[in-house]
């Protein structure tokens, strides 16, 4: 019983360790942010290789979740008798939950894996320090550029992967019962706003702030040689997705009450 | 127990010499790790254009020493002074400041992966110059010529043996042309043959740019070759400090037996 106390007292200090730590990484991240010079080419790097490389993946994402999506309220509406609501229930589904929430995972799994594993290279074989002993502060080159690029590039990889989403949904859908593209988008956005649109596609930057933030904080405190470097690599994907799916439920009632 | 031998060999006190001659001053250091203490009341000075061997068994505190004079550590207490600046409290831009003084030569040349050999070496002059690309390129094409590697301009770091990556290191840790030169086990890992090149490189180097050296090694041949002065550290603090001539010459236990087993 002792025991059981004593390791979940050591749990909760070490996860507020985990948090004070946290708070303390993203307060040097921010002096480093507001300070010259302002990094623009890494910045632009980092849009490639977390934007640009990110795209297929998220492509394909959206385009099964459209599918899936497609085949499974069909046979639902049928029931009911409300197949002509199919397109609005795949288009409003994806825009409002699926799109942003998958495209936040997914970069979560491919970014939160590279960068948490490629800092933590960096920091076991010193790179990092080689960095800072040039006088340059990491916290800028390494870690600002890379959590910019991950809250910019996140709605725009959304909407790639709604587009792709929607476009998988209409081809499911006329494979079973034709309809053309145009009537299947005027159809499904004709119960559609914009906010319902904007607040979830703009939601993702702060996916893209978790992701980017805990993954260069796991690999910039990384130790104990390529061992760590694993530990930091999982560690990064297993917490930006927690903190991925906690942020959304946390988004998704702001957005309900500001945006009803 | 520290014995004191040469003139440059100064306790805590004296260590406050003329600025104009002392280009490092490391008064009573102390730094733990825990409940580790690595460093416990270090005190070495180096004079302009001198070379110090910091020499000593693994685990003595010897990088760790190193890393505190470039601030990538911060010491528990005591007083480091580069060039007469202290640099307890300075900030971030006032240690940048110092660090673009100071050539760091990393144990495993730590150069980024990610980059070019001629980009390693591009990377302090791009953020801390006003050169013209062409001009830049000149300059890493001359530093990494005296350091032997100008064929290997567009090699990645994982396609060159240790002995090269060391060599662009050191042309790295040259690019700013710095005044103090910090060296970390600068021939650990190489074979006989690559270490000599090594230090016939340190030694060509310090010439060239009439560099103050402060190298940290356990290989007491290459201390010999390349330093003026020896400090022998165990435990944390500077057991003897002076020539090599001197400290072969000593009778202290651990400087003997030290001498012997690396002899």
């Amino acid at each position: 019983m002792e025991s059981t106390s004593t390791s979940t007292g050591t749990t909760i200090n070490r996860s507020l360790e985990w948090f004070g730590d946290l708070g303390i990484f993203s307060w040097r991240v921010i002096c480093a942010a507001i300070t010259r010079p302002f990094e623009f080419r890494e910045i632009v790097r980092q849009f490639d290789e977390i934007g640009s490389k990110s795209l297929p993946l998220v492509a394909l994402s959206g385009a099964a979740i459209g599918t899936v999506l497609a085949l499974e309220s069909r046979s639902s509406l049928v029931r009911f008798g409300a197949k002509s609501m199919l397109p609005a229930a795949i288009i409003y589904t994806i825009i409002h939950e699926m799109g942003p929430i998958v495209t936040g995972l997914v970069v979560s799994g491919r970014v939160g894996a590279g960068i948490g594993a490629e800092l933590g290279s960096m920091k076991v074989t010193e790179q990092i320090d080689a960095i800072e002993v040039s006088a340059v502060n990491p916290y800028k080159l390494l870690a600002f550029t890379r959590i910019l690029a991950c809250i910019v590039v996140l709605p725009l990889l959304t909407l790639v992967t709604d587009f792709c989403g929607v476009f998988a949904g209409w081809v499911a859908t006329t494979l079973a019962d034709p309809i053309t593209f145009h009537r299947f988008l005027n159809k499904g956005l004709a119960g559609v706003n914009f906010s319902d649109f904007l607040a979830p596609t703009f939601r993702t930057c702060v996916f893209g702030l978790i992701i980017g933030l805990v993954a260069c904080f796991q690999g910039m405190r990384t130790k104990g040689g390529t061992e760590g470097v694993g530990r930091s690599a999982t560690s990064s994907v297993v917490l930006s997705s927690l903190f991925v799916i906690l942020a959304d439920v946390i988004l998704v009632k702001l957005i309900i009450i500001f945006f009803p | 127990m520290k014995h004191s031998i040469s003139v440059a060999n100064l306790d805590s006190e004296q260590a406050v010499s003329t600025p104009a001659e002392t280009a490092l001053v490391v008064r009573d250091v102390h730094k733990s790790f825990g409940a580790q203490h690595v460093l416990d009341g270090i005190s070495l000075t180096v004079v302009h254009g001198e070379t110090l061997a910091v020499l000593g068994r693994s685990g003595t505190g010897k990088s760790v020493l190193l890393k505190l004079i470039i601030g990538l550590e911060s010491m528990d207490s005591g007083s480091i002074c580069i060039q007469g600046q202290e640099i307890a409290g300075l900030g971030l831009n006032g240690m940048n400041r110092l660090r673009i003084k100071m050539g760091f030569l990393f144990q495993h040349a730590a150069l980024y992966d990610s980059l070019t050999v001629a980009q390693n070496v591009a990377f302090p002059l791009e953020r801390h110059t006003k050169m013209s690309a062409s001009e830049r390129g000149a300059r890493v094409i001359e530093l990494l010529r005296s350091v032997g590697m100008e064929r290997d301009l567009g090699k990645m770091p994982s396609d060159i043996s240790g002995g090269m990556q060391k060599r662009v290191g050191l042309a790295r840790a040259l690019a700013l042309r710095p005044e103090i030169l910090l060296l970390d086990e600068p021939t650990a890992g190489l074979d006989p043959i690559t270490s000599g090149e090594i230090d016939d490189l340190v030694l060509k180097l310090q010439e060239e740019h009439a560099l103050t050296t402060v190298v940290v090694t356990h290989d007491l041949q290459s201390a010999r070759a390349i330093s003026n002065r020896l400090a022998l550290l165990d435990r944390g603090k500077v057991v003897l400090e002076g020539t090599y001539q001197e400290l072969a010459e000593s009778n202290d236990e651990f400087v003997r037996e030290f001498f012997k087993r690396a002899s």
